[in-house]
């Protein structure tokens, strides 16, 4: 019997490369195009990111820092499209920044899009200011001033000509800080913000960074995190406004059991031919 | 709209440009990839001029100038200089003189990056380790980064005794090595599923 197998194994076990990429487009577009539903689980460290949101008061001022680039777009933009609604929701002022300028444009759009849905005004209820270049020398700043850094929004306008900027000054003024990031940026927040000025920090990033940040949230130096596509499928499950992360969920499960069905393949047949071998 | 419609079939077009390299390299994907790091590298310098240079250097030193603060305007010459002289890398006589400013981030960068690391991440780290011994995780939390540090331990052999503690602290290792991997399978997942997202909800409106 084992003998016959064989060479079936040894052909599953050796597949070309091309006809798995076919299979995981398969896999991949048919839950987009049918759409099951699927019960998203809450994770802790997803619940403890919105319920550090969900208790600041009216009129408390969010820092949402956009530090991913379009590259990781389809995991982190969902993040900020669900904070930005519940912070519009809680009626937080939002101030907008990042610490890559090409991750700025992405900011706007999703700032254009909610705004209009909450029917929040530009200066009244959020502003943008833009990216200013310095990192961690601008992170350590802002502690003191962010006029230091930031004189202007990003359209060139005083930060003091906006009424809610003008009691802004420092972290102090700052309840909360929101890194969505895809790199070692969050790091820097927390170690150069959080650390030196005790800033209140929850950090969105995508899953590759995810593991590392367990650590900050193990030793309570952030509030919370929000990891991958399935963290923002979480917190538009908790902002009640499924988007592009819930849609993508059933995908991302099907694709993840076609990958563990290969790589029980692929083991089977490498073990068998070793054994025959 | 019709330049949201034009950008949408370009990026399309780019799109399947992109993922045609899972066939085999060709020049389509090629092309593709030479426009997307033109065009990052394009924005970048943009971005660094609009928000950087000169609201920061050019506009600063004409609005001190105006206020009559001669030492605020100024002053701003130094960075200046610095900033012209990080260009001369690209002139094998000059590129000494690179290395001054370059000298002076790494020492604003070695400055700040020396408290962070101790202040932001070391201690709060030491300190979470240190838990009080009275649940089985925090037991875990003491094996784990004891048989982790024994495996990096290499002033002695990893024989006998530091040998089973160091298999151990490998074990530990594949378990961080797995996690890891598996949030990173599902970053990339992420990615193709926003790419055809992408495709069948903005190009072809096939997703509601």
């Amino acid at each position: 019997m084992k003998v016959t197998l064989l060479p079936m194994w040894r052909t599953l076990a050796s597949i070309d490369r091309r006809i798995i990429y076919l299979l995981l487009t398969i896999v991949v577009v048919l839950p987009l195009i049918i759409h099951p539903k699927i019960k998203v689980r809450v994770s802790e460290p997803v619940r403890a990111a919105f319920k550090s949101i969900e208790k600041l008061p009216q009129n408390s001022v969010v820092m949402i820092s956009i530090d991913f680039d379009p590259s990781s777009a389809p995991e982190v933009q969902p993040m900020l499209i669900a904070i930005l609604r519940h912070c519009f929701k809680k009626n937080l002022k939002v101030i907008l920044t990042g610490q890559l300028a090409l991750g700025l444009p992405l900011g706007e759009i999703a700032l254009n899009q909610v705004s209009g849905e909450y029917n929040k005004v530009y200066g009244k209820d959020y502003i943008n200011i833009g990216y200013r270049p310095g990192s961690t020398a601008l992170m350590v700043g802002i502690g003191r001033e962010i006029r230091d850094f930031f004189k202007t929004d990003y359209q060139g306008v005083p930060l003091d000509s906006f009424e809610f900027m003008r009691r802004v000054h420092n972290y102090h003024d700052i309840a909360l800080l929101v890194t969505l990031a895809h790199g070692a940026v969050a790091d820097a927040w927390i170690q150069y913000a959080g650390a030196r000025f005790n800033q209140k920090i929850i950090v969105g990033c995508t899953g590759v960074n995810a593991p590392n940040m367990y650590q900050y949230l193990s030793a309570q130096q952030i509030a919370g995190l929000i990891g991958g596509l399935q963290g923002a499928s979480e917190y538009e499950t908790l902002v009640e406004k499924p988007g592009a992360a819930t849609l993508g969920m059933p995908a991302q499960s099907t694709a993840h059991a076609l990958l563990i069905i290969l790589l029980i393949i692929g083991n089977i047949g490498f073990i068998l031919t070793k054994k025959k071998k | 709209m019709s330049g949201d419609l034009i950008g949408t079939w370009l990026a399309a077009t780019l799109t399947i440009a992109i993922f045609s390299f899972l066939y085999r390299d060709n020049p389509l994907y090629r092309a593709a990839e030479h426009v997307y790091v033109g065009i990052s590298a394009g924005f970048a310098v943009i971005y660094a001029w609009a928000f950087d240079v000169y609201p920061m250097l050019v506009e600063s030193f004409k609005a001190q100038l105006g206020a009559k603060n001669y030492f605020e305007a100024y002053i701003l010459v130094i960075p200046a200089l610095l900033g012209l002289a990080m260009l001369l890398r690209s002139i094998p006589k000059l590129t000494w003189i690179s290395r001054w400013p370059i000298s002076f981030t790494i020492g604003i960068g070695a400055g700040l990056g020396l408290i962070a690391a101790i202040q932001g991440y070391l201690l709060p780290q030491i300190f979470d380790t240190l838990r009080p011994l009275v649940t089985i995780n925090n037991a875990i939390i003491y094996i784990g980064v004891i048989t982790t540090l024994t495996y990096f331990y290499f002033s002695r052999e990893h024989r006998g005794l530091t040998g089973v503690v160091a298999r151990i602290g490998i074990i530990f290792i594949m378990v961080a090595f797995g996690a890891s991997f598996g949030y990173t399978v599902m970053a990339r997942v992420s990615l193709l599923i926003g790419r055809f997202y992408f495709l069948f909800h903005d190009w072809l409106p096939l997703i509601r």
